[in-house]
């Protein structure tokens, strides 16, 4: 019987360090790691007996590439803990700074991560020599999304904009007109984005998943919502601990979130999608339709393009917001502390991101607990794997591996994150 | 005539959240050119290829915080003419050196179940705390411009246009209202290196000095200022000790107000 064993020490093409190690016994897999070694940083713990106000900030620094989705859990958990609603025009400015991140990491991740895999480059700078135009447009569009981020935000990658009740300094209706016209071309840009992967060759391959999102009475989710999934799952943010717990495994730094009683879950592009089609407007229903995607997708390699047209929802949105904007009187609600507890999720472009705080009456952080989406996307990956090599035991080695990186790289995991958290090996016996 | 050999260009990670080596990434503009100057050699957040070293300039993004990176900063450093520390990690520990002031074992078992699982180091340490650095660009995270400034005066052998002076010099060249003076809001502007543009203060917000010391701070001075305007030895305590906490003028400066928080 012959061994084998497929090793990727170093997975590129992800934020952050992690490997995978497949181990196969003959024509069977006998076991799946994906590993993470990214060192750990202990915010949960670090966080206590700073001020509430800081941890929009402070958590920001859990991920460069998603900033935005820690400080959105993050005040939105505060506001939760101290009865704070901010609604209106303050409301919409967070769904549109989150827009802009979403446009920026998902362009990220579809141009320069993932379709580097479905046309055979290493990187994004060889498929430019290849596929200048393409390239060109996805940084293009990817700026687009960093400039929403920057306006609003003050900068890209750690925003100081962010604060628990809402913004410090609001923007002019001015200061969007200009952003307004480049948008147009942004969702110009996305669409053709869409066009552009829909033509890409997807391996045959659709886990029965069990999908995990938010999901909110009329809108595509991105700050506020009930945790829904494809199997029954419909519950209040509050109730999350109830049902989720985390477990700590040997072979990674990062926490494995599991529901109670249930096999792995998937959160994410297609789990959002998949769960919250019927949430996006009809011309964009028809664009996925297009593209090939029925209104539930359960294909992962499909999730690029998923990804595309949620960057195309993005520019819609952040169009509409801009075109609604009238600058509210005040850009915060007050926040004064007492004693509570509180807690949020949003959608991270990668999933779900949840956090939740204990303050005492002057405003310290007793406690802080962060669920970012990659931890819990980790069991569903090597589920993934599993299945995924089974059905292609007799691949040559180095196919294989670069099929696997690729069924990694599906999932955009972003270990940085979720080290409070990966390595390939296959091992052939 | 025989062609030019491209520099090649190394990106290393560690202890960190990314964030300033997507700054590289984020360079949508300039990134096809500087992809054209150099030959991005190891950069595994953008590539699969890896080409061997030695490299002529090394980007080396977050802390050491693990026996394993401890030793892995030493093959860097051999494998690296140029080494070029990015960001509040590399250059001070960042946020996670919170835990240099604290026992590092009762963090582990706030966060890990099973802490046996987990090998860390007590500190979370600057690179210059192990190998010889060659240029340290700070922030948290790191100004894009300043960093294609920097490779461009490494691959050009001159030195790097950074000033060294403090926040509060980008903000009054801006004229941006001094928000301490005219709104009573606390700011670490005057003591915080510059770099960022004086983003807070033209955001109507003090500074949290998330790019670090500047080249000689006045923290003592600068925390008086801020008792005048009602902060309490806590809110200085935290202030100093934060994304660059375990920078020398901030790790002192947090201390004493530490001492008067007991």
């Amino acid at each position: 019987m012959k061994n084998k064993t497929v090793k990727v020490d170093f997975l590129a093409r992800v934020e952050g360090e992690g490997g995978l190690y497949v181990k196969l016994k003959g024509k069977t897999v006998a076991d799946v790691k994906f590993r993470i070694f990214e060192p750990p940083r202990f915010f949960e713990a670090f966080m206590r007996g700073r001020d509430f106000r800081e941890a929009p900030d402070i958590t920001a620094r859990i991920c460069g590439i998603c900033p935005v989705a820690y400080q959105m859990s993050a005040c939105h958990a505060m506001e939760n803990a101290l009865g704070v609603m901010v609604g209106g025009q303050l409301r919409a400015l967070r769904r549109l700074l989150y827009c802009g991140e979403w446009i920026e990491s998902h362009t990220l991740h579809v141009y320069m991560l993932h379709a580097p895999d479905f046309l055979g480059y290493q990187d994004a700078i060889q498929l430019a020599k290849d596929h200048p135009d393409a390239v060109q447009r996805g940084l293009k569009l990817k700026k687009i999304g960093n400039e929403i981020v920057n306006l609003l935000g003050g900068r890209e990658i750690h925003p100081i904009n962010v604060r628990v009740g809402g913004f410090y300094k609001l923007p002019s209706r001015r200061e969007f007109a200009d952003l307004a016209e480049r948008l147009k071309w942004a969702r110009d840009a996305a669409l053709e984005t869409v066009r552009w992967v829909a033509t890409l060759n997807f391996p045959d391959f659709q886990p029965d998943y069990l999908f995990v999102s938010l999901r909110h009475p009329d809108e595509y989710p991105f700050n506020e919502g009930r945790i829904v999934s494809n199997r029954g799952l419909d519950i209040d943010v509050r109730d999350y601990e109830k049902r989720f717990e985390e477990q700590h495994v040997e072979h990674s730094t990062s926490l494995h979130s599991v529901l109670t009683g249930s096999p792995p879950y998937c959160v994410g592009p297609i789990a959002r999608y998949s769960l919250n089609f019927d949430r996006l407007p009809e011309p964009i229903q028809q664009v996925a339709r297009e593209a090939g995607l029925g209104p539930v997708c359960k294909n992962p390699f499909q999730s690029i393009v998923v990804r595309s047209v949620e960057t195309l929802y993005a520019c819609e949105e952040a169009l509409r917001i801009i075109a609604q904007y009238e600058p509210p009187e005040s850009p915060a609600v007050k926040v004064e502390p007492h004693a509570a507890s509180g807690c949020a999720c949003t959608e991270a472009p990668r999933g779900s991101l949840y956090h939740r705080y204990r303050i005492d009456d002057r405003g310290n952080i007793l406690d802080a607990k962060i669920v970012p989406p990659t931890s819990q996307n980790q069991n569903s990956i090597e589920q993934d794997l599993r299945e995924f090599v089974t059905a292609r035991i007799n691949l040559p080695e180095a196919e294989l591996q670069w099929q696997c990186e690729q069924a990694v790289r599906n999932y955009d995991p972003c270990i940085s994150c979720s080290t409070h958290f990966l390595k390939l090996t296959i091992d052939r016996q | 005539m025989a062609a030019r050999v491209k520099p090649k260009l190394a990106v290393w990670k560690f202890a960190s959240c990314d964030g300033c080596q997507l700054s590289l990434l984020d360079c949508e503009d300039e990134l096809l050119a500087v992809a054209g100057a150099v030959e991005i050699a190891n950069f595994p957040e953008a590539s699969r290829a890896v080409v061997k070293g030695p490299y002529d300039i090394s980007l080396v993004e977050g802390s050491i915080t693990t026996p394993h990176d401890a030793e892995r900063i030493h093959q860097v450093r051999r494998a690296s003419n140029f080494l070029i520390t990015i960001g509040a990690c590399a250059t001070a520990g960042g946020i996670q050196a919170l835990r240099n002031f604290k026992d590092v074992r009762d963090f582990t078992s706030v966060v890990y179940a099973t802490p046996q699982y987990i090998s860390t180091l007590n500190k979370s340490t600057p690179i210059v705390d192990h190998v010889r650095v060659d240029y340290e660009l700070h922030g948290c995270p790191i100004n894009k411009h300043q960093l294609v400034e920097v490779l461009n005066a490494f691959l050009n052998g001159r030195r790097p246009a950074i000033p060294p002076h403090s926040v509060c010099t980008e903000c009054k060249r801006q004229g941006i209202v001094c928000v301490m003076v005219a709104h009573g809001t606390p700011c670490l502007g005057p003591v915080t290196h510059a770099g960022c543009g004086a983003l807070c203060p033209s955001y109507d917000r003090g500074c949290f000095g998330c790019y670090g010391p500047m080249e000689s701070p006045n923290t003592a001075s600068l925390a008086r200022g801020w008792v005048q305007l009602g902060a309490k030895p806590p809110d200085l305590l935290r202030a100093f000790r934060s994304y660059n906490g375990y920078a020398e003028p901030f790790r002192r400066e947090s201390e004493a107000h530490e001492e008067q928080n007991r």
